[in-house]
């Protein structure tokens, strides 16, 4: 092979990698039954190809390849390990029988895998934050230390939370497999969960000194994507439309030396339109199965915003009737406060105001800020400075968040005396 | 996989006939499990007022009156049951009567050798 062809066996075996080596994963985890065995076997495998490859030539199935190069691999580890645990030999014979019999297909069962690996990540029986991590991990291949970044959390504690995740799959045997159908809408709700999660500490960071972190976003909308492709279910699509309305107006919600600029005083033009067009297609396939739930419901309110061409022209009636529709589906008192301030938008801040008011006096949102800084507002529209400045400021103590609080320090010196 | 199944809960939250309903139930549950090779095990126990909790310290024998641990839900039962994954054995514990009062923990059990069997 000539010095060039070699070069691009390289190149090769790098794009692969990007483009195949989480499929190949999941495929070895399915085969070995272990993730640690999996991940080395997937290392293993592109280092053979990096050798192999630029010799021999591209194969013809590379993904092929690479699994079956693993599976080897794999055998080989464990005939090693088997010196000192003799049980691992029994292991090694039973995947060397497997390999023989069942060769690995090209696109057959793959992006099942994918699949399994996106349940078992997200499985109720793991501790949520070690589900997120899990799932950034193996489905997303994010590095520990990226991940641990995003979150703000010690690389070791982000490093243990994956360890005893997977230490939970092994020993509690959680199967590696796509749920039933009966139990499948409480195990995508799961996994929904996780999506947005990731999403949200991209979109609003809960702490810290930006108040987003575009590149979480990007994943989950990513992860978004992967799960409706495997599973197109009518959730799903409401959760990527929801994700993707929110992310157009990334670039309009904060000035350019970092300050929060409030839905009605975003800069429209700057909303990205290729984003809400595949928003809006989305939320409609979800409302048109008439299967949908409250992420399509949230989507369908985010959308309800991106089609008015000011704040003046967005069709509030329509938004507080799924407000409505999305208090019976996810009763919450979150959704009561965005539910009220919609209807003081529609009817007039003195009608939200009494909403606010009798979700406060139940308790339920006291230390929430947000819930705080809507009355404030309402409270400042209705020429009520005094009980304004003390909501905006129970809202300044509740929140950590620095642009949130440059924010209400603002409002708050721009109210009258 | 063998799995434990640990039954919790306020015992002073049951009346006779509702345990009497959970007697017949669990022995019901216990037969269908039994008929798929499932079932290893499975009892109610006499309430935490009859319990005592031995421990050893320093070679002295404390032997005290009363659970482990005081807390609003007691262990009040178990099934001991195989299952080929925790999903199956999710599965299991939400058939148990109490599920519906109580919470049912799951702990896969560890294999050691040279226990006696049967």
């Amino acid at each position: 092979m000539t010095e060039n062809a070699a070069g691009r066996a390289r190149e090769m075996v790098e794009a692969t990698y990007r483009s195949e080596s989480r499929r190949v994963l999941a495929t070895l985890i399915r085969l070995l039954g272990d993730f640690d065995l999996a991940e080395d076997a997937l290392h293993d495998a592109f280092a053979a190809a990096l050798e192999k490859w630029p010799k021999d030539g591209v194969p013809v199935k590379p993904r092929a390849w690479l699994v079956s190069a693993g599976r080897f691999k794999a055998i080989d580890t464990l005939r090693r390990r088997a010196r000192y645990d003799a049980s691992l030999e029994t292991l090694a014979l039973q995947l060397e029988a497997d390999s023989r019999y069942v060769e690995p297909r090209e696109s057959e069962g793959v992006e099942d895998d994918r699949l399994r690996l996106i349940f078992t990540c997200c499985h109720p029986a793991l501790p949520p934050e070690a589900r997120v991590a899990l799932t950034l991990r193996e489905v997303c291949g994010l590095t520990t230390e990226e991940i641990a970044r995003a979150f703000l959390t010690a690389p070791p504690t982000l490093a243990q939370r994956i360890v005893r995740a997977k230490a939970k799959i092994k020993e509690a045997r959680i199967p590696y497999q796509v749920p039933s159908r009966a139990d499948l809408p409480d195990r995508l709700e799961t996994v929904l969960q996780v999506v947005y999660l990731v999403f949200n500490e991209g979109y609003s960071a809960s702490s810290g000194a930006t108040l987003t972190r575009a590149d979480l976003s990007g994943e989950a909308i990513r992860l978004g994507r992967l799960l409706l492709e495997l599973l197109p279910e009518p959730e799903v699509s409401g959760l990527l439309a929801l994700m993707l309305l929110h992310e157009s107006r990334r670039v309009a919600r904060t000035s350019p030396s970092g300050e929060l600029i409030l839905l009605d005083d975003q800069d429209r033009t700057l909303w990205n339109r290729g984003q809400i067009e595949e928003g809006l297609a989305l939320v409609e396939r979800a409302l048109s199965s008439r299967r949908f739930g409250p992420y399509t419901l949230q989507a369908a309110i985010a959308a309800e915003h991106a089609k008015a061409q000011n704040g003046a022209a967005t069709d509030w009636a329509r938004i507080v009737g799924l407000y409505d529709l999305l208090v019976q589906a996810n009763p919450s008192p979150v959704v009561e406060l965005n539910r009220a301030v919609a209807v003081a938008m529609r009817d007039g801040p003195s009608a939200g105001l009494v909403l606010i008011d009798a979700i406060l006096t139940r308790g339920d949102l006291d230390a929430y800020h947000l819930a705080h800084s809507a009355r404030a507002d309402l409270c400042r529209r209705l020429g009520k400075t005094v009980e304004a400045r003390v909501s905006y400021q129970r809202a300044l103590d509740l929140t950590q968040q620095e642009t949130e609080r440059r924010f209400l320090e603002r409002r708050l010196a721009e109210l009258p005396d | 996989m063998r799995y434990m199944l640990l039954i919790y809960f306020d015992e002073q939250d049951l009346s006779e006939t509702e345990r009497q309903e959970c007697y017949v139930d669990s022995v019901q549950l216990a037969r269908e499990l039994n008929s798929s090779g499932r079932y290893l095990a499975a009892n109610p126990l006499h309430p935490v007022s009859t319990a005592t909790s031995v421990r050893v310290r320093e070679g002295k024998r404390l032997v005290t009156d009363g659970p482990f641990a005081e807390t609003r839900e007691q262990l009040g039962g178990y099934f001991l049951i195989d299952a080929k994954d925790l999903d199956e054995a999710i599965g299991t514990a939400a058939k148990i009567p109490m599920v519906h009062k109580g919470t049912v923990e799951i702990r896969p059990v560890v294999e050691i050798p040279g226990l006696p069997t049967g």
